[in-house]
């Protein structure tokens, strides 16, 4: 597949293009109206734009599909972000009494973001991503699309590729968009097992009995440690990563790992090695169980999300479409069902999008090669879109 | 919304009704007349207690042994139906100062949150039973099929249950939002968003509905204050009433400008409290923070006395040395900074944090910075990094001794006191701002400066003592009694 070098100097010039012929506008303004049962649901939405240069402006409103085409196709944003649904037109604002103005509605969302796992990963760092390390959005987005779905019971849920570094989770459900603050803040707490930041070393602790949760979650992450953890990303191959895996091990255990990892070199050996020498020492202690493979496991696969994003009624998120300024990669809807096989690189971005747009009609054939290509990447959006709003 | 203190009298018979259960819902408000004197008394009463829920849930793992006994030595032995009656008032006039801003209503809401469940859990499970019927609370009952085949998944999430106990008693399955705190510490069994509720934590969707009803009485109290603080015999005792908890909140900046920004380097390591001497030297290593190290830091640098112009200079000069330049970061991180400020948005000027806000929320994960030391590190990385700071080892342990014990802010006086080398802090630790105040105070003065200000604080609360005229008012002891509530020591 033809990929077109993206320069970011290049998106004055592009975004307008993708504005006019691109954007699926009337699937986004479908999804967003919900259905038209509330009453201006659409209208009383927040967006914010970043415009170029840098500029931020909030409370943008539109009273209708047409005048979220013009306006968008005339500010050119850089960065499109979908914030909540307010108790008044937020373009209006400034106009209502104070204290009345409130964030009434949104989706629930989540945003995973791979620099946070930057001290269980040494493929990349900050906002690299490569497809060893993919494989971590993978396992998360296995984990919280079925707890979301059968723990807490949620139909619609729509999973975007943030355009660089991650992925977001936005759940639709009527139920989900009415919840409080409250409530987001305890489902995202329910969902997490990793807690402490640079100073703890221990992130997971499993104790009797183990919550089904945690349970369903450990089975997925059982699938995809061996391949992903011990052989692709080697956390038992070098001194260094070896030792962040031993300083998660009672002092026992570590001393006898030491001592065999000085012959044992292969990594699948030495992991089995020390879930045997865990399972040991779990029978012989009576009381409580001790995990500590399991743990390790988690620490170094479940997902990490940021609970202050999933908190707020008014958080401001990333537009499904968009573009990522900095990659030029468009905000994809991801098809659960080919999880497997999606690949971030392979994401269209803007120029690569726009050229096949722009390619001159050379002949029939490869015109509707291009035709295919844009309907084909349209289609797959729409179809996200369109299994978001069957019930709506 | 009614009143007290322009009501008809309370018709005799009815008063047996009224208080016929231990515990109430506050659904209705108190009808009678009472004295000023004893609105006053109540409403004091009232918060000492809140105050007492509040700093044993931070010392104490709350429902423990410990706390229950802790709580049940604190709770006074007078006539059963006195009791009832003065919480149902006390707990009504508290409204009226709680309702007014959202940081009031969230800690109100909290402690009166604490103080219902440890009175329900402390209720027989006859009465628990009387009180459901009581308030109209009807939950919908797991069918035993359903039980059986959800057995196992049921033991493994509840806490206390066996199968015999889930053959026996109710299984209760509530909308998953009725069940909070249950699903936010993963206590309870979730399916298809319901969650599956054991008879004998049926407390956690009572206090739900608790929340829920008390949080909107708020918002309704709010509306009607209006019509009291005309009442001036009411208007100076409540707005007391309300800054009483949370003492001084460094919200009114002194000092503006007395720091210079060359001095930040070394008074962290001499002036800051743990969290703050953290997050200043990962700005400086990192040049980079985000937004909760932000906040907590920044807000701090507001209290101790920086101007809106120093904190923009102090950000941007260490972000430029990272990986964002002076442009990108007039446009995004300057906004930040100023709307710490109360200069952007809907312009609240944010308070610096208290060490009860460090501690209890917004927990640091992965790359932050922010939180209590004491509370949020690792006994090990604490213990490193102490002996970094200089403090010696038997200091050390003893701070250690102190965090196991959960007792965060007695652990960071006993750093103020180690590194301050004094024997005693002399004061009560309650936020980072007031650390560095008392660091400062006696870092200039020396000792003796510091035991004169003892003295005239102590003088200052004890309104019987030489500097008072011997008729204090009532009044005045009143005010004085609220100024010592800010001060626990």
């Amino acid at each position: 597949m033809p990929t077109s070098d993206y320069d970011p100097a290049c998106l004055p010039d592009l975004l307008p293009l993708y504005y006019r012929r691109l954007f699926p506008f009337s699937q986004y303004y479908r999804w967003l109206s919900y259905g038209g049962v509330s009453k201006n649901y659409f209208q009383n939405r927040e967006f914010s734009f970043t415009l170029k240069d840098d500029i931020y402006v909030r409370y943008q409103s539109f009273t209708t599909q047409n005048e979220l085409e013009k306006e968008m196709q005339k500010m050119v944003p850089y960065k499109i972000d979908i914030g909540a649904v307010y108790s008044h037109r937020p373009s209006q604002h400034n106009a209502v009494k104070s204290g009345t103005f409130q964030a009434l509605e949104k989706e629930l969302v989540f945003d995973i973001d791979m620099t946070d796992y930057d001290d269980v990963r040494r493929c990349c760092s900050a906002a690299d991503i490569c497809s060893k390390c993919w494989t971590l959005m993978t396992i998360a987005i296995r984990i919280l699309d079925r707890a979301l779905r059968e723990d807490f019971g949620f139909h619609h849920l729509l999973w975007v590729y943030s355009g660089r570094r991650g992925v977001h989770c936005w759940v639709c459900d009527d139920a989900a968009r009415k919840l409080s603050v409250a409530a987001r803040s305890a489902v995202a707490e329910y969902l997490s097992l990793i807690k402490g930041g640079e100073e703890t070393v221990r992130k997971v602790v499993l104790s009797d009995p183990i919550h089904p949760f945690i349970n369903h979650s450990l089975s997925v992450v059982e699938r995809y440690f061996c391949q992903y953890a011990i052989v692709e990303q080697d956390i038992l191959g070098s001194k260094e990563s070896v030792d962040k895996v031993l300083a998660l091990l009672p002092e026992d255990i570590k001393k006898d790992l030491t001592v065999y990892y000085q012959e044992e070199k292969n990594p699948m050996k030495r992991w089995d090695r020390l879930c045997t020498l865990v399972e040991h020492k779990k029978s012989s202690i009576k009381k409580g169980g001790q995990y500590f493979d399991k743990e390790i496991m988690l620490q170094y696969c479940y997902p990490r999300l940021d609970v202050n994003v999933s908190k707020g009624v008014n958080h401001l998120l990333k537009s499904p479409f968009s573009i990522h300024p900095k990659t030029g990669r468009i905000s994809v809807p991801i098809d659960l069902k080919e999880l497997n096989t999606f690949d971030p690189f392979e994401v269209p971005t803007i120029s690569l999008i726009c050229e096949e747009l722009e390619r001159p009609r050379a002949d029939e054939a490869e015109d509707d090669d291009v035709k295919d290509k844009e309907n084909e990447q349209e289609a797959g959006e729409r179809r996200r879109i369109r299994d978001l709003q069957k019930d709506f | 919304m009614q009143f007290p203190g322009r009501r008809k009298k309370l018709i005799g018979s009815s008063q047996n009704d009224l208080y016929d259960h231990c515990l109430q819902f506050y659904g209705q408000p108190p009808l009678e007349n009472i004295s000023l004197t004893e609105f006053e008394t109540f409403a004091v009463e009232r918060l000492k207690l809140l105050k007492t829920v509040e700093n044993l849930g931070v010392s104490c793992v709350k429902n423990s042994e410990q706390y229950t006994k802790k709580l049940d030595a604190e709770i006074s032995r007078i006539s059963e139906y006195e009791k009832r009656r003065k919480d149902h008032i006390s707990h009504f006039i508290l409204r009226l100062a709680y309702c007014q801003t959202e940081d009031l209503r969230r800690w109100f809401i909290q402690q009166e949150m604490d103080l219902f469940r440890y009175r329900f859990n402390d209720l027989h499970s006859k009465h628990k039973t009387d009180f459901l019927h009581k308030n109209n609370l009807k939950y919908e009952t797991v069918s035993a099929e359903e039980k059986k085949s959800l057995q196992d998944k049921l033991i493994a999430s509840s806490y206390g249950l066996s199968g015999t106990k889930v053959e026996e008693h109710d299984v209760y399955k509530v909308p998953f939002q009725d069940a909070l705190d249950l699903v936010r510490t993963r206590k309870v069994y979730l399916l298809a968003g319901n969650a599956y509720i054991p008879h004998h934590e049926i407390v956690t969707i009572v206090l739900n509905d608790f929340r829920t009803r008390l949080s909107k009485a708020l918002a309704m109290t709010a509306r009607s204050l209006p019509a009291v603080q005309s009442d001036e015999r009411l208007q100076p005792l409540l707005s007391h009433l309300s800054h009483a908890y949370v003492g001084q909140d460094y919200s009114i900046q002194k000092n503006i400008g007395k720091i210079s920004l060359e001095q930040i380097d070394a008074l962290s390591g001499k002036s800051f409290p743990l969290c703050m001497r953290h997050l200043h030297k990962a700005l400086r290593e990192n040049h980079h923070l985000r937004h909760g190290g932000r906040m907590q830091y920044g807000l701090f640098l507001k209290g101790i006395g920086l101007s809106l112009e120093q904190a923009l200079q102090f950000w941007r000069s260490e972000f430029v040395k990272g990986k964002v330049d002076a442009d990108k970061f007039d446009k995004a991180y300057a906004y930040s900074v100023r709307h710490m400020f109360g200069k952007e948005g809907k312009r609240t000027d944010y308070t610096p944090y208290s060490c009860m806000k460090v501690i209890l929320s917004n927990p640091p994960s992965q790359g932050d910075y922010h939180g209590c030391p004491f509370r949020h590190s690792d006994p090990e990385l604490l213990k490193q990094k102490l002996q970094n700071y200089k403090v010696s080892p038997s200091g050390t342990n003893q701070i250690l001794e102190l965090v196991k014990g959960m007792h965060y802010q007695l652990a960071c006086q006993k750093y103020f006191e180690l590194t301050h080398n004094v024997e005693d802090a002399g004061f009560s630790l309650n936020h980072p701002n007031q650390y560095f105040t008392e660091s400062q105070k006696l870092l200039s003065g020396g000792r003796d400066i510091k035991k004169e200000v003892d003295m005239s604080q102590r003088s200052q609360e004890n309104p019987a003592s030489v500097t008072r005229p011997s008729q204090a008012n009532s009044k005045q002891i009143f005010l004085d009694e609220i100024q010592e509530l800010s001060d626990p020591s």
